[in-house]
């Protein structure tokens, strides 16, 4: 099976930082990929390179059987990437309903062809709301949201992007227990209807319960990649990231 | 409501306002009316760039300066057509000029868009203060550059003698009254477009640049390219409302066309009416733009940018989100109540 993202040799330098370097990554289509370091390790780095917030200066990322280099943050997400930030980004002006509505109007219509009309846009907010237990607030302004349904707003609105594949950069950080629960199984869900899923995440729970399969990155270099069980237990990783 | 109804509306208002003027046999009054006219441009087409999309452009006047002196060039090209060419191309240029103001409106749009979509690709990467601030140098140095023009007068200024009418189908029409019309013809193109924008793709795509870029370019929007469409657009409208100012003022000069009064006012009438919405520049730039004029009759023409002034901080202070975001407020919490 040839992978859905195809992470080749890159590198990323702020000024005499070498926030990447030579980071090799596959993901197969379908898969739900863990991925793990300490802080500082270059996690999100990779998301924005992968994404095109940033440009990797060498290597490439090759996405659905086409190179990303150089392509800017919108067009990779026309080819099917979608991200949700770390912390939540929600357009402030805007009604949840309308947070949804960019997405499709942007990368769905630039995709399709313009053929929604406005009530099949309606109905797709709404569907998508509801997805994440949203839709009872859909005429609110995001400031009236918990932390919680924030992340939801920023996983629905990258899921109203209909991806291939979703980054979920920290989601849960900051979530009790059962919130964090409840985000697990929103992926879970997402994962089951085809989408392929990047995970990152400090809390070890949620990664372990989720992902099919681990990749450690620290200081910018990706030290193992394998089964979740066996990631935990390897000596460089124990060292490295969870602590003797 | 559709744009075409929404128009028609504003062209019979506007003609009532000039059935109104014309009745009186009033001069002043459409002397005082094109000011407001021409504010309600310049103030819609700063809100494109600055309200939907939140970059804050201080170089209105350089815009608006840009199509008053394109205007000014295309005049003096007429005068000076019989000494630089030949009899039989001066001859054939004499069919064409002089041009009629719709046409140096278009002119005026022309040149002041494509200065707006070149300072949009040259600062866009720049946000908040920083393209604020490039914005103002830009319009400094386009004023050294107009100064030390001497075709269209350089710092001396250039007079252009205004008809006293002109004649249309048979009809007389006072000059001062065709100006005015074609001002508000150009005031609601402007707010039709601004409307427009406003309920459409784009103007959801503005409203995410101005509310957060980043998240905007992971939702697909094509940030750089809307950014541009909005320069564009701004840029332009503002050259427009410049295009026919030396008809009416009769002599311009770099200090008035390149005046802090426009730069202030076009920031200041959105900011007053409120910035999210077309209505926020038509009402603050009526409710301004009169306040000055009638400054200008009773006390003195001096004191307009000390009212706008202090209208602008009153404002920050007490309605953050100008005249409409206080009535939405204030609707808001009586549909609660």
């Amino acid at each position: 099976m040839t992978a859905l993202l195809h992470v080749d040799n890159i590198s990323k330098r702020f000024g005499g930082f070498i926030a990447l370097d030579g980071v090799e990554l596959e993901v197969q289509p379908g898969e739900r990929l863990g991925l793990i370091g300490p802080n500082g390790s270059g996690k999100s780095t990779l998301v924005n390179c992968i994404c095109g917030t940033l440009q990797n200066e060498t290597g490439n990322v090759r996405f659905d059987g086409h190179v990303m280099d150089g392509l800017a943050a919108h067009q990779r997400t026309h080819r099917g990437v979608a991200r949700s930030f770390q912390l939540p980004r929600p357009f402030h002006s805007m009604t949840l309903a309308d947070n949804l509505r960019i997405p499709l109007l942007y990368t769905v219509h630039a995709r399709t062809g313009p053929l929604r009309s406005a009530g099949d846009l309606n109905s797709r907010c709404d569907e998508l709301l509801d997805m994440v237990g949203l839709l009872k607030k859909a005429k609110q302004m995001p400031r009236d949201l918990t932390q919680v349904e924030m992340r939801k707003l920023e996983l629905a609105r990258a899921m109203a992007a209909e991806p291939k594949l979703l980054i979920a950069d920290e989601s849960m950080a900051g979530l009790s227990h059962s919130e964090i629960d409840d985000i697990l199984a929103l992926l879970v869900r997402l994962n089951e209807r085809g989408i392929t899923i990047i995970l990152i995440e400090h809390i070890m729970r949620a990664v372990m319960s989720f992902s099919q399969r681990l990749a450690v990155l620290v200081s910018g270099k990706k030290i193992a990649d394998g089964k979740p069980e066996d990631m935990v237990r390897d000596p460089e990783v124990v060292r490295a990231y969870l602590g003797q | 409501m559709s744009t075409a109804r929404f128009s028609l509306i504003a062209i019979a208002i506007g003609g009532l306002v000039m059935a109104f003027a014309h009745w009186f046999q009033v001069d002043y009054l459409f002397f005082a009316s094109y000011t407001i006219l021409q504010f309600i441009v310049l103030a819609t087409a700063w809100n494109i760039l600055g309200g939907y999309c939140g970059y804050v452009n201080f170089g209105s006047a350089a815009f608006f300066a840009l199509g008053a002196y394109s205007s000014v060039a295309l005049i003096k090209f007429d005068a000076e057509i019989d000494s630089w060419f030949s009899e039989g191309i001066a001859g054939f240029l004499h069919h064409i000029f002089p041009l009629p103001i719709p046409v140096l409106i278009l002119f005026g749009a022309l040149v002041s868009g494509i200065v707006g979509f070149g300072m949009g690709y040259l600062t866009l990467r720049l946000r908040g203060a920083f393209f604020a601030i490039a914005t103002l140098a830009m319009a400094v140095v386009l004023q050294t550059l107009i100064v030390n023009w001497d075709f269209v007068g350089g710092s001396r200024g250039a007079y252009i003698i205004r008809p006293e009418s002109l004649e249309f189908a048979g009809f007389q029409i006072n000059y001062i009254e065709y100006l005015f019309a074609l001002m508000l013809l150009l005031a609601v193109i402007a707010l039709a477009t601004a409307r427009t924008i406003e309920r459409s793709q784009l103007g959801f795509g503005f409203a995410t640049i101005r509310d957060d870029e980043l998240a905007a370019e992971a939702c697909g929007v094509p940030t750089l390219r809307l950014k541009l469409i909005a320069t564009t657009l701004s840029g332009a409208f503002m050259g427009m409302a410049g295009a026919p100012f030396p008809y009416y003022i009769g002599y311009l000069q770099p200090q008035s066309a390149f005046g802090l009064e426009y730069a202030v006012n076009s920031i200041a009438m959105p900011m007053i009416g409120g910035t999210t919405s077309w209505v926020g520049p038509l009402v603050g730039a009526i409710l301004l733009g009169s306040a000055q004029q009638y400054a200008t009759v009773t006390i003195s023409s001096a004191v307009n940018l000390l009212i706008v002034g202090l209208m602008l901080v009153a404002f920050v202070i007490i309605a953050p989100n100008g005249l409409i975001g206080l009535v939405q407020e204030w609707m808001r919490a009586r549909r609660r109540s």
